[in-house]
């Protein structure tokens, strides 16, 4: 941890100090040149996602939820990939799928760390009753099960796009607390902290300023690993049919619509199914790679 | 000994507490409905007279505390209410369900724990090796796969492709042994595919994390073979995180069943819960989400008091 606090300390300073300048960038580069093959092999998967969810409309010429022909078409030449139950073009809603499902995964994710980080910091600076409250709360939410708990939650406020993004952040932001409360915890007692503390700094100059950038590595890493698992369960929960809804395309409802092609032999209901697994293995083929980089937090090799 | 009876008995009545405050939490989410159930049930057309009927019925007109009181009440005694959708006794639903869910979570433990043990100790024996990296790969991939990618693989190979497995896992309460154990071997092989990663990495790394201690160092320089320092030496070591690991993944066994029997149309608990969902039949998702709760939460606690009894040192937290 300390070699982690001394490098973030440093770089702090760089930020403040250009002179001795070391290009950010290439300094990246130059790292991601040392990664193994399985981080370079994830950058690249999660590139050509990004990609595909910027540029959807550029790549293909047909709409998101257009009928191009008829139902279930085999593929050839017009549509790549062939149509899918309603006769809407297979691939065209493979590209809209990684801008509406990775899109909705991301937002949630970022929203569960906004929650989980910001209550995880206050109650490891407030502690005593914040801490306790706010403790005990996470425990209790994190008691059921997280599929069981959206599910009765989806069932009683519906489904749409707010709530799921709403419940699933909430859900989530219990695990980003718990993490958040530990490695604040250890930064807390600092002295550098106490100082500061003393130094009459208020409660929002201590958590930016002085907690925030120490606790960053550990959160980064666990931002892939949320994103994957709240990406995991809007999957699941689309292809029981109560995730996104029609006719938004996504990776999940696309497996779910189209699951009796496989009976027949036909693999292009798993492309969607597939899309999902190589976005998160490629997530956490780079997040394994950060972990080792900055701390011993995995077991490793 | 006092002491792990006096701890047990803490955790077990932290345990009930959690249940408690869990069951409220799931009586009350109805509460937020906007409306209530009769308004959500009959819809907006239903004029004030029928609303006020089915209210009375619902016993919608009484206090709050009163209805969850007597809510709790009926369900220790085995009494879920009746289903909104179509007027049967909830724990006549539930009753084949629940065997049928405990049945494909049990079978998939039965595969799942010998093999990501064995694994586990394997890849702590050959650690760094070709087979080590290779299965830290694949246990990576699996856990990134959703699970009806998984399903739908198995199927696709299985069912279809080389034909050797039902693709739809039909069990009924007159289904034999031998037959029930054949259709649900592929939900619960998928099963085994989603927890095994977790499991078998926590063996692993509880092993590698013992191999640096002076007595392993020690059996090294008897000249005792690998195999046996591992075996005999570390493993014993090992056991306390080792099951507690796999009694948490039991407990996601029991949730993770939801999605593989959509995919199988395993007749069990998820498949209930998911079309209630679909239904807004709210009693009955109540009832699910009670009992898995409940069972997550047993689950869990039966991993901490394991954990305690199997490490003494816990017994004494600084």
């Amino acid at each position: 941890m300390s070699e982690v606090e001394i490098k973030t300390a440093l770089d702090s300073a760089d930020a403040k100090a250009p002179p001795p300048k070391v290009n950010k960038w290439d300094e990246a580069m130059l790292e991601l040149k040392k990664a193994p093959w399985s981080a370079k092999f994830g950058f690249l998967v999660i590139a050509l996602y990004v990609f595909a969810a910027f540029f959807a409309p550029l790549l293909t010429p047909f709409g998101e939820s257009e009928i191009v022909g008829d139902s279930f078409l085999p593929w050839n030449e017009t549509n790549i990939l062939g149509t899918d139950n309603l006769g809407r073009d297979m691939l065209t809603r493979l590209l809209y799928g990684a801008r509406n499902t990775v899109g909705i995964a991301f937002v949630t994710t970022c929203f569960a760390f906004l929650i989980g980080g910001v209550a995880g910091m206050l109650a490891a600076i407030l502690g005593g009753w914040t801490d306790q409250v706010l403790s005990r709360i996470v425990d209790i939410l994190m008691a059921i099960p997280q599929l069981i708990f959206a599910l009765l939650l989806l069932t009683i406020f519906g489904t749409s796009i707010p709530v799921l993004i709403v419940i699933i952040a909430i859900l989530d932001s219990t695990r980003v607390f718990r993490l958040a409360r530990a490695v604040s915890h250890n930064v807390v007692v600092t002295d550098f902290v106490e100082s500061a503390r003393l130094r009459g700094e208020s409660m929002g100059w201590i958590s930016i300023r002085e907690v925030l950038p120490n606790i960053m590595p550990p959160l980064v890493a666990e931002f892939g690993l949320r994103f994957c698992f709240v990406f995991l369960l809007i999957s699941g929960l689309s292809f029981l049919g109560l995730g996104l809804q029609p006719p938004t395309a996504d990776w999940g409802s696309m497996v779910r619509d189209n699951a009796t092609l496989i009976t027949y032999g036909d693999i292009t209901p798993l492309l969607p199914a597939g899309a999902i697994a190589l976005l998160t293995v490629g997530v956490n083929f780079v997040v394994d790679w950060f972990l080792h980089k900055t701390s011993g937090l995995r077991d490793g090799q | 000994m006092q002491k792990i009876l006096n701890m047990v008995a803490q955790r077990l009545t932290l345990g009930l507490l959690v249940l408690f405050v869990v069951s409220i939490i799931i009586f009350l989410g109805v509460e937020l409905l906007p409306g209530d159930l009769a308004e959500a049930m009959l819809g907006q057309s239903a004029t004030e007279e029928t609303l006020a009927a089915f209210r009375k019925e619902l016993k919608l007109d009484l206090p709050m505390h009163t209805r969850y009181l007597e809510w709790l009440f009926n369900i220790l005694q085995g009494d879920f209410g009746k289903s909104l959708a179509n007027g049967r006794e909830i724990s006549e639903l539930i009753e084949t369900r629940l065997s049928n869910t405990l049945f494909l979570a049990l079978f998939s433990a039965f595969i799942a724990v010998p093999l990501s043990l064995t694994l586990g100790v394997l890849a702590a024996m050959y650690r760094n090796t070709f087979y080590d990296r290779t299965v830290n790969i694949l246990t990576l991939s699996s856990i990134s796969f959703p699970e009806f990618f998984i399903a739908y693989i198995l199927i696709f190979v299985f069912s279809i492709n080389l034909g050797w497995m039902p693709s739809l896992s039909n069990v009924s309460p007159e289904t034999p042994l031998g037959e029930r154990l054949f259709v649900s071997l592929m939900p619960a092989l998928t099963l085994t595919l989603v927890v095994m990663a977790h499991m078998m990495r926590m063996t692993r790394a509880a092993i590698i994390n013992l191999l640096a201690s002076p007595y392993i160092e020690m059996a090294n320089l008897k000249g005792l073979s690998r195999a046996r320092v591992i075996l005999r030496h570390a493993l014993p070591n090992a056991w306390a995180p080792i099951i507690n690991v796999v009694v948490i993944n039991l407990a996601y066994l029991i949730v993770g069943v939801v999605i593989v029997e959509v995919v199988f149309v395993y007749p069990g608990l998820g498949q209930l819960i998911v079309d209630s969902v679909q239904n807004r039949d709210i009693p009955v998702v109540q009832a699910c989400s009670l009992i898995f709760a409940a069972t997550y939460i047993l689950l869990n606690l039966t991993a901490d008091i394991l954990s305690i009894i199997s490490n003494p040192r816990l017994l004494h937290p600084r």
